[in-house]
């Protein structure tokens, strides 16, 4: 703004510059620029463009990163990886070096299609004893007095009070051969020689659903406790037994929350290291174990590199129809 | 209005001495009451009356604390609610939001075990009767708020029960609507013959559904009798209040014979005659009662000395089929007058001038205070 302008003019100044100056500044200057901002930069827009900027830096960068070395060659030298661009004759001719030999590498070798398939095995199945378990508990915090209902929440968030790697430790000295639980079974005369619970199936599904119940609990009771419990009278009334409307009623509209749980499970459990590292199997490796060996150990990026496209391919597809199921969910109750 | 004639030698419900306590809360104290079948009978009171905690005991979803329930001669005390010939239209109609409408007015048949092909026979049938025909693959967030209730209408009759309990059935409809529902209510009952229990705080709504009225006020009844009986003869302030809008003067009684009595009511510089004898102790403090449109207005003294009184007229409210006038008598009381707009040019009475009321001997009520 120039309110004041034309009082301090010089005198020889002709108008029509004036003019033109003030024209210019109207089309250029902060007023212009500030009102464009003002229309087009909503404080809504610049809201989500953190977590769009946030992700976009450590999510897709670091995914296309991995995704072209991927394509690279393993080298000896560092970084460890042929570059897939190179300028050959003093920058005269550019060379594209597009190595599908790793996809093709992954996808012959049967440890890899193993690992995957144990993987997604060990995930499926940890997720559906996660909900066999996390739905009876979800829907009696969510019928339960409301007063007592935080008090069960807080306890189901408890344990991340403790670091995740501890409370994985904890089971190793509850499942090892002199530990805990075999000791007591022992004493107590129900058996004879200890069991061998730890590095098993059974440790990787006990230390993957204790981890991850909560996942499960919580999204099923932010859905279970918003259910409008007239509807389960209206089905007494008209001569359901309470059995029969559960699962007409109560199941079926708690699919959007059983299908936010299973994600949440399902997702971060194909990767899990950390889990089947400490508890499980020596002979069958999951994915993200496999990721961390051939990186560190084999220094082989690309590999380690396709390795994590196709697990992160393999979860997309669950991700996008959970986006999909959500937007129709959101659209429906738009209406 | 005409009455409906009711069957008194075909009880349907009756209710003994139920009491429902919520801890020290008295929701339902000592309710005593007879339903006749093929009826229309409303519970009306204001909120927390204990109405709706009466109709969920009929329903099964409450348990009384005390006294019992018997429907068509049978005890209700240990029969779960999936299990009574009762069904219930909910306030909030309840669809089930998941379901097509025809999948919700199945659900019922569902749980008797009917064939596929009796199931859609009924549901096509019941959505004909309540013209829902052409929205039977609706959901319900599809439709307005007249058709979601008609379909929770449908829900509750296409299983034929013999009792029809209705929470608020007209409450969340516009006012166009509601009236025009009414009457198909009334219609679909006297075709259907099903027993109506309707829980309602709208006295319009219970008057012209209902063939007989229970008036409840914290937890009691008291009083139930057909929509004139109530209106006419109020048997206690409350009910005469609550009813409708009413001048009520407080007064002794100072003549007492079988056939009328006077009373002496000191806003009121005549006495009151009431030509119908009352029962009560000679001397007694006693309430009047007279309804806005029972009293005439006139620009002229009406002759004779009692049912009288002078005042100026305060307030108009023209309502277009009638007009309300709020007239100060000389003791200084308001009192509240209807008179029907019949002509459309008339020298209508104005504000500030001094109006004559008077009355028929027959119009007062006397309630005992």
């Amino acid at each position: 703004m120039m309110p004041n302008a034309g009082n301090r003019v010089p005198q020889g100044l002709a108008d029509d510059r004036l003019g033109l100056w003030q024209a210019l500044l109207q089309q250029f200057g902060l007023q212009r620029w500030s009102q464009y901002v003002r229309q087009h930069w909503s404080g809504q827009r610049l809201v989500v463009a953190v977590p769009w900027l946030w992700l976009f830096l450590f999510f897709v960068v670091p995914f296309l990163i991995v995704f072209k070395i991927s394509f690279s060659e393993i080298r000896l030298a560092m970084p460890p990886y042929a570059p897939l661009f190179e300028w050959l004759e003093e920058g005269k001719r550019l060379v594209t070096t597009l190595n599908l030999g790793n996809y093709a590498f992954i996808l012959s070798d049967n440890l890899y299609i193993s690992t995957f398939a144990y993987s997604l095995k060990v995930a499926a199945v940890s997720t559906l004893l996660c909900l066999l378990i996390g739905y009876p508990m979800a829907y009696a915090i969510a019928r339960s007095a409301p007063t007592a209902r935080s008090l069960f929440l807080m306890l189901i968030i408890l344990p991340f009070w403790t670091s995740f790697l501890l409370r994985v430790y904890a089971w190793v000295g509850l499942l090892k051969t002199d530990g805990v639980i075999n000791n007591t079974l022992l004493a107590v005369g129900l058996i004879d020689t200890p069991l061998t619970l730890l590095y098993t199936d059974f440790a990787v599904y006990i230390g993957i659903v204790y981890s991850y119940l909560p996942f499960m609990i919580l999204p099923l009771y932010a859905n279970l406790e918003k259910h409008d419990l007239t509807l389960l009278e209206a089905a007494a009334d008209l001569g359901a037994r309470p059995f029969k409307a559960f699962l007409r009623i109560t199941l079926p509209l708690s699919v959007p929350g059983i299908v936010a749980g299973c994600l949440l499970v399902f997702i971060p459990a194909v990767g899990e290291f950390v889990i089947p590292s400490l508890l499980g199997r020596a002979d069958q490796l999951m994915i993200g174990r496999i990721l961390s060996d051939e990186f560190f150990a084999n220094r082989d990026w690309p590999v380690a590199s396709a390795v994590a496209i196709v697990m992160l391919l393999a979860l997309l597809l669950p991700i996008m129809l959970f986006q999909r199921y959500q937007r129709r969910e959101l659209e429906a109750a738009k209406r | 209005m005409a009455e409906k004639i009711i069957d008194r030698s075909n009880e349907y419900i009756r209710i003994e001495g139920v009491t429902k306590r919520f801890g020290e809360f008295v929701a339902v104290d000592n309710v005593s009451l007879n339903v006749y079948k093929g009826e229309i009978f409303c519970l009306l009171g204001g909120s927390g009356c204990g109405k709706t905690t009466l109709l969920r005991m009929l329903a099964g979803f409450e348990a009384p604390t005390s006294g019992r329930i018997l429907i068509d001669g049978q005890d209700m005390a240990d029969i779960p609610p999936y299990e009574r010939p009762v069904n219930m239209m909910f306030q909030s109609y309840a669809l089930f939001p998941h379901m097509t409408v025809a999948a919700n007015v199945a659900f019922g048949l569902e749980q008797e075990g009917l064939t596929r092909a009796e199931i859609d026979r009924r549901v096509g049938e019941m959505l004909d009767i309540v013209k829902l025909g052409d929205f039977g693959r609706r959901k319900p967030h599809q439709l307005s708020g007249g058709q979601r209730q008609r379909v929770a209408l449908a829900r509750a009759l296409v299983k034929r029960p013999k009792l029809l309990l209705l929470d608020e059935p007209l409450g969340a409809l516009d006012r166009k609507l509601r009236e025009h529902t009414q009457f198909e209510l009334i219609n679909l009952q006297e075709q259907l013959g099903v027993t109506f229990v309707v829980v309602t705080h709208d006295q319009e709504e219970a008057m012209t559904l209902a063939s007989r009225i229970g008036v409840m006020n914290k937890g009691q009844i008291v009083q139930v009798g057909t929509p004139t009986e109530i209106y006419e003869f109020p048997s206690s302030r409350f009910v005469a209040d609550f009813i409708g809008s009413v001048n009520m003067f407080d007064g002794q009684l100072v003549e007492d014979e079988p056939g009328h009595v006077r009373i002496r009511c000191p806003e009121l510089e005549a006495t009151v005659y009431v030509s119908h004898g009352i029962s009560a102790a000679p001397d007694a403090k006693v309430s009047v009662a007279i309804r806005p449109e029972k009293i005439e207005m006139t620009r002229t003294a009406p002759e004779g000395s009692e049912n009288r009184a002078r005042g100026v007229v305060k307030e108009i409210a023209y309502m277009g089929d009638m007009s309300v006038y709020l007239v100060r008598l000389d003791s200084g009381r308001i009192v509240r007058v209807t008179i029907p707009n019949i002509e459309r040019h008339d020298e209508r009475i104005v504000w500030e001038e001094t109006v004559y009321l008077n009355w028929h001997p027959s119009s007062p009520v006397v309630l005992s205070q």
